[in-house]
């Protein structure tokens, strides 16, 4: 069954607040699309269950970045695109731009919106680990004003979050105090290109007078939604990186993971994989800090 | 407000053009159906072979996903567009010599992802070649020689720019 074009209204306000005006008018009757990368998919094999879908494509108060002291902030309606290009943001958010570079191909990245991969909420969303390790907090607005939450609560339950019926999700705000920490993100997939994860991880973490000091550790396909590791983390926190304490880390991970099988992987790879990828990144800050 | 029929304004192949169509239709169709430019192909509807490629306001993207309201006032180049005044561009010229198309379906897409790669890289190596056409599939696998076609096309497109400047001066 292919999508009928003539079934679905779109209209293009142009602006946010516009948009903000007709989400608090008919809250939940209005579906927003940004680059169309999920939802035409979705529309194109006839399961486009939104009737009446509002653009948000290159609405200009969505589509920025900018820097505070504290923080790099990025507009939801950035493209992947936009976030390679960012000289800045590459620099000081590498683990970001490590995921912006394999979202999809070229033509996906410079469509996909760094709003819509959050908003979407898939298990596998390529940018989750990184804003998760990073502890990023989000924005959201709406004609009664804006707030701000942790993003590691914003997802709450598989494709559910925290917006309200009239929000939207405004911006992304991911502090810059991670340069002196190890950073860590890996993608297991197909291919390089264009494939969905089977599971990543991603991770950022201190190592001070050869103890674990801080440490965050977020996964994709690890879940019904992208999440934080925080037994895992804890089993770390505190701890020098001894070969007992990999072990344990790796248990604690095997334990917290909660994977599915689907037509991409099992949860027994995923789960193996993952702790692999654990064990990789913590030897490598293990080899660091034991450098003379 | 509508499922009613707008009319929407595109620049396409560097003509204006106004075409009535509801605002959820995908830019792909509008291309095929509405304006006859059937060079730009459907492959899997679905954003991840690439068949269906254009350019819009510089940049590559899937018409298939492209409703076509967000294409108001855009500027869009199709692979009819890549040819100048009845001559090819380098990069078909390349892919004809080369053996760089065998069925043709993936050709048009092929050719817009690498004339985007080239317009922002002019001289890629293999590994931006491969990473400027992952999103292309071609299912005859003549992916070495479609990548040999874009090298070569490369190489002629830099060489017309150095002698255009050259005429220009």
């Amino acid at each position: 069954m292919r999508g009928n074009a003539v079934t679905h209204e779109l209209i293009a306000p142009g602006n946010l607040a516009a948009v903000l005006e007709l989400l608090a008018a008919e809250p939940g009757v209005w579906t927003p699309i940004a680059g169309g990368t999920e939802l035409m998919v979705a529309f194109a094999a006839g399961r486009l269950s939104a009737a009446r879908l509002v653009s948000l494509w290159d609405i200009p108060d969505l589509r920025f970045v900018r820097e505070t002291e504290e923080s790099m902030v990025i507009g939801a309606g950035v493209t992947f695109l936009d976030l390679r290009r960012h000289t800045l943001l590459a620099a000081e958010l590498p683990l970001l731009a490590k995921a912006a570079r394999w979202i999809g191909s070229i033509a996906n990245q410079g469509r996909a919106t760094l709003g819509g991969n959050l908003v979407n909420g898939s298990p596998a969303a390529d940018s989750s680990p990184a804003l998760l390790a990073y502890d990023a907090e989000i924005e959201l607005v709406s004609v009664r004003g804006s707030r701000r939450i942790a993003y590691r609560d914003f997802h709450t339950g598989y494709k559910r979050n925290a917006l309200a019926a009239d929000e939207l999700l405004y911006a992304v705000h991911v502090p810059r105090r991670f340069a002196r920490h190890r950073q860590y993100l890996r993608k297991v997939g197909t291919r390089r290109a264009m494939a969905i994860s089977k599971v990543a991880l991603a991770a950022t973490a201190l190592v001070e007078n050869e103890a674990v000091s801080e440490i965050r550790l977020a996964a994709a396909s690890l879940a019904a939604f992208p999440v934080r590791l925080y037994r895992t983390e804890d089993a770390l926190l505190g701890q020098r990186l001894t070969r007992e304490t990999i072990a344990a880390a790796r248990s604690a991970l095997l334990a917290e993971a909660l994977p599915i099988d689907d037509i991409r992987s099992t949860a027994e790879y995923r789960r193996r994989v993952a702790a692999n990828l654990l064990e990789e990144f913590l030897l490598e800050i293990a080899r660091e800090a034991t450098r003379p | 407000m509508s499922a009613c029929r707008p009319t929407i304004h595109m620049t396409v192949n560097g003509e204006m053009r106004a075409v009535d169509a509801p605002p959820m239709k995908r830019l792909l169709d509008v291309l095929r159906e509405d304006l006859h430019l059937t060079g730009t192909k459907e492959g899997c509807g679905e954003g991840e072979c690439g068949s269906c490629s254009v350019r819009m306001n510089g940049e590559l993207v899937n018409s298939c996903l492209i409703p076509v309201l967000q294409a108001e006032r855009a500027d869009i180049q199709t692979v009819e567009g890549l040819a100048l005044n009845g001559k090819l561009h380098p990069l078909q010229e390349a892919f004809l010599q080369c053996g760089g198309a065998q069925c043709g379906i993936c050709t048009p897409g092929m050719l817009m992802a690498a004339a985007q790669l080239i317009e922002r890289n002019p001289h890629p190596g293999m590994a931006e070649i491969r990473e400027g056409l992952a999103g292309n599939l071609c299912r005859c696998t003549g992916f070495m020689r479609i990548f040999e076609s874009v090298i070569a096309g490369a190489a002629e497109a830099s060489e017309r720019a150095v002698e255009h400047a050259h005429d220009a001066r």
